[in-house]
């Protein structure tokens, strides 16, 4: 029995070491960025690997020279894929959790003609719908970062939509009818009864949209006026794709400032984020 | 009784209804904006040849013929489907293995669970963007890159969606792996099955859900990928077909898309809106199918 125990304890060491082992060339790739963005151009595609010592260290030229690189500041696109990420996850939390509240508690024909569209939109590709969609979004002049927003709202309405319905069936009615004696109007019921309760899952649908819409690449690349606004993947996707030599190192400093920020939300929210995609991922 | 029941839901719902400008209108606004009035009209420029909307006029089935006689399109199909079930045979065993040695109770599960699941808030061109980094770091000793050969296309993508999506699939693999009654690993336990035999008669049959959940993710995030492969490799390289047609060796259904539309010819944009319907047939039909398929297997299980 001893034996059987030291034997087990002694496994579990190993598959700890083993997983240790997955875990530092898991981080490779990150620390590849770190160490290229410091590192002259033209010893990155040679030297990839190496330390950016000697001859090879750029200093803070790489992030200087990154600023102004393929003739657009970087800052704009920061400041840009902030604005869309922000103002897209608040509106889709707010809208769509009223018509979720809405859909379970009418459920009129309507509301379920409505909720099969959602579901059904969750299974639709970007693709079906990008030259349409983009060219709709044109004409109404939704092609700014604080207009796109709707096109967001518009398009992932779906998961958000599927999310909170399913979380408002399982609150017991009686707390909401008993505002409603007390003298609430739906408005007030709503938003000092059933958001207080709906949190745990606006967190995780908010986690899920910051995700995606911070990620977005061909959305905002077809919706929006691409000389005055570009989000940071477009940004980043624009250096690789122009004319001309690509300065690599100053790509790397842009990608090192780009994941930095999301690693320390990460970091920061992991718990979240962790439950946020579990809870997403029921959706199937 | 019942009376009383149907009382009930209806204060809610009576006083509530007339509210729906406020509750739906914006919602249903944008939905329309965002997906109904674009789904609908895709279809119907699917079967029209046009360079602005404005001026469409139908043409028939001619922007599908055209699709599925296009040598790059069929290529893309293969390929996409390729990739796809390399890469879901691929994260779902690697992705169930790591789960499976983090709900052992060893040490570090916590830290090696945060890493893992990493690379999943960097979005695709930027993870493309790195790993192009790398693999032309690598191959440069060999004078090559990942752009000469679509075998180096191929498995770089492999192992790029392999960095990012083992970690996403961990996830739900812990979950559903948490789950597992352990009474029930217990009685196994007692009853003297093996590790192999408790693993495969116990746990794998009580985790279904989660398989079937992590089967249906990898499977249409394989046939819709779009940001890595256009961030990796493009498509590149290029061949020249007998017919004097270009294939992008490693280009997805996604990207062929994409690039059809942006084609100079006259039929470009409704060629693309037709792949595009097939395209989402595709996704749409494979996910419901493998759906219903795993969901029948749960319930004999």
């Amino acid at each position: 029995m001893n034996g059987s125990l030291a034997a087990e304890r002694r496994n579990k060491m190993i598959l700890s070491a083993v997983l240790g082992v997955v875990c530092v060339i898991y981080v490779l790739p990150v620390a590849a960025v770190l160490i290229n963005s410091f590192k002259l151009n033209t010893f990155v595609k040679t030297d990839t690997f190496a330390l950016p010592t000697g001859e090879m260290w750029a200093g803070m030229d790489n992030f200087i020279k990154g600023m102004t690189f393929g003739n657009y500041p970087f800052w704009n696109s920061v400041k840009y894929s902030v604005v869309i990420t922000l103002l897209s996850t608040a509106l889709i939390l707010v809208g769509t959790s009223m018509a979720a509240w809405y859909i379970a508690r009418v459920n009129s024909a309507f509301c379920r003609a409505l909720y099969f569209l959602c579901v059904f939109s969750m299974v639709v590709p970007f693709q079906m719908v990008m030259f349409t969609l983009s060219n709709t979004a044109d004409q109404l002049k939704l092609n700014t970062p604080w207009t796109i927003p709707i096109v967001y709202l518009g398009f992932g309405a779906g998961l958000a939509i599927f999310m909170f319905v399913g979380f408002v069936k399982s609150i017991p009615l009686e707390i909401e009818e008993a505002a409603a004696i007390d003298g609430c109007g739906p408005l007030r019921t709503f938003f000092l009864v059933v958001v207080p309760m709906l949190k745990p899952t606006m967190i995780s649908v908010g986690i899920l949209e910051i995700m995606w819409v911070w990620n977005d690449y061909l959305l905002p690349y077809l919706v929006l006026d691409l000389e005055k606004y570009r989000t940071i993947p477009i940004h980043i996707q624009y250096l690789k794709g122009s004319y001309g030599t690509v300065d690599l190192g100053a790509t790397m400093a842009l990608i090192l400032l780009a994941i930095i920020p999301v690693i320390i939300f990460y970091l920061a929210c992991q718990k979240h984020i962790i439950k946020g995609v579990a809870a997403g991922a029921v959706k199937g | 009784m019942s009376r009383k029941k149907l009382a009930r839901g209806n204060t809610i719902r009576r006083s509530t209804r007339k509210w729906f400008p406020l509750f739906l209108g914006p919602v249903v606004c944008a939905f329309i904006i965002g997906f109904v009035w674009p789904f609908i009209q895709g279809i119907y420029l699917s079967f029209c040849q046009f360079k602005l909307i404005a001026d469409a006029k139908p043409i028939g089935i001619g922007n599908y013929v055209r699709a599925f006689k296009d040598a790059a399109f069929t290529h893309a199909f293969w390929y996409t489907t390729l990739y796809t079930v390399v890469s879901l045979v691929l994260i779902n065993v690697l992705a169930f293995a790591v789960a499976y040695a983090l709900t052992q109770g060893i040490k570090g599960s916590n830290l090696f669970r945060t890493v893992f699941f990493m690379p999943n808030l960097i979005g695709g061109i930027v993870l493309g963007h790195i790993w192009s980094m790398i693999f032309d770091g690598i191959l440069s000793k060999f004078s090559t890159s990942i752009v000469m050969d679509s075998k180096y296309g191929f498995w770089g993508l492999v192992i790029l969606m392999c960095w990012q999506q083992v970690g996403y699939m961990m996830i739900i693999y812990i979950a559903g792996l948490q789950a597992v009654p352990e009474d029930m690993l217990e009685a196994a336990r007692i009853d003297g099955a093996s590790k192999a035999q408790t693993l495969f008669k116990v746990t794998i049959p009580n985790v279904m859900p989660s398989i079937t959940i992590c089967m249906f993710l990898s499977l249409t995030n394989g046939f819709k990928l779009f940001d890595q492969n256009l961030a990796l490799t493009n498509g590149q390289p290029i061949t020249m077909q007998p017919g004097g047609t270009a294939v992008k060796t490693t280009e997805m259904l996604a990207l062929n898309i994409f690039t059809t539309y942006n084609n100079s010819s006259p039929n470009a944009h409704g060629t693309a809106q037709a792949k595009a319907v097939i395209f989402f047939i595709l996704v749409a039909g494979l996910g419901l199918a493998q759906l219903a398929y795993t969901r029948k297997k749960e319930v004999q299980q």
